[in-house]
């Protein structure tokens, strides 16, 4: 037992004997940011990476994400891995409305992000053309190793965000650009 | 009496000689060229005939032909007798002006999404068909996106610079 173990640094605030003083929308972002439930919005070949990200090799659960969510009703994080076909446009946008505020997006490899290789009449060129995105993933498919760290810039941004944000006159307008709301 | 490409190719002329355009057979397959109004009933008649038993509806699919003249789109179906392991390509060329040719979903069910599918990609119009609609495509397409006039990239794409692409 000789390794040295590392741990995460506190949070910010004033520490005492058994005490921590810090802002409240820290100690909310700490909560959320270490139990993301994703809900999978996989179509092709980036959701069999996906499965192995969440198996037990790669496990997304170290990462406070063991619960993926397949209701939106419950659901932090919407990941989309795959094409997504124009016809399936409105549906992903369908699963993007049920979600319940806080709600961030992970847009998973090439064809999500920018239609990929399917320059083509029947693909969506980019999920954010329908839906607003906060993470993009490179990668035909990515890694395991990559929507990891997808989901790690998540996590910050998650623990960064201002209570109000949701709240704010930039991320309506963000939504209203999409048509939403 | 073995049900060859031969055989079929004699029985047919005996009833449609006058609507067949051309026959041939490239790499051993039977390949009809017939008149669109008796495409329908020569597939009847492959379906009824009690030796060649050619009852199973392959594939049903279009073609888009721009330099042939009042020949530009194609209706290809495939059919196959599973009791004699023989099949057949029938093809039938219509003007994309009026590109209309009979259903075929009186004889075979299948031929319902065929048809459709057909309409989606070519917007060749099946006479009888009873739901005629897009299948593939989302509902609002306003083209046929198959036929050669329309580009297949896709107009929306922000992140390709053409010159790389040699467009």
């Amino acid at each position: 037992m000789s390794k040295e173990l590392t741990i995460s640094k506190p949070l910010p605030g004033i520490e005492g004997p058994g005490f921590l003083a810090t802002s409240f929308d820290k100690a909310v972002g700490l909560a959320r940011a270490n139990s993301i439930w994703p809900l999978p919005f996989a179509t092709s070949c980036c959701g069999i990476e996906f499965m192995s990200t969440m198996a037990s090799d790669f496990d997304l659960a170290r990462f406070g994400s063991e619960r993926i969510s397949f209701s939106p009703r419950q659901a932090d994080l919407l990941i989309v891995a795959g094409t997504i076909a124009k016809k399936m446009g409105p549906v992903l946008r369908q699963v993007y409305l049920q979600m319940a505020e806080p709600r961030w997006v992970l847009s998973v490899g090439a064809c999500a992000s920018s239609g990929g290789i399917f320059d083509t009449y029947s693909v969506l060129q980019g999920i954010d053309k329908v839906i607003p995105v906060d993470v993009y993933v490179p990668g035909c498919p990515p890694r395991p190793e990559q929507i990891i760290d997808g989901v790690l810039q998540i996590q910050e941004l998650v623990k960064n965000e201002p209570l109000r944000r949701r709240n704010s006159s930039e991320y309506k307008a963000l939504l209203s650009s999409y048509g939403i709301q | 009496m073995a049900v060859d490409n031969h055989y079929i190719i004699e029985e047919l002329k005996l009833s449609f000689e006058a609507q067949i355009v051309s026959i041939d057979e490239p790499y051993g397959m039977l390949n009809i060229v017939a008149k669109p109004t008796s495409v329908n009933d020569i597939l009847k008649w492959f379906k009824e005939h009690q030796t060649i038993k050619a009852d199973f509806l392959t594939d049903i699919c279009g073609a888009h032909f721009p330099d042939l003249k009042d020949e530009e789109l194609c209706v290809i179906y495939h059919i196959q007798s599973m009791a004699n392991n023989v099949r057949v390509r029938i093809k039938s060329f219509i003007p994309v002006s009026n590109p209309i040719i009979l259903s075929s979903t009186n004889l075979y069910a299948s031929a319902d999404w065929m048809e459709r599918e057909t309409f989606d990609f070519y917007g060749i119009i099946f006479m009888g068909h009873p739901n005629l609609k897009r299948i593939l495509n989302v509902d609002e397409m306003d083209y046929f996106p198959l036929r050669k006039e329309f580009p297949l990239e896709d107009a929306t794409r922000t992140d390709k610079d053409d010159s790389y692409f040699g467009r």
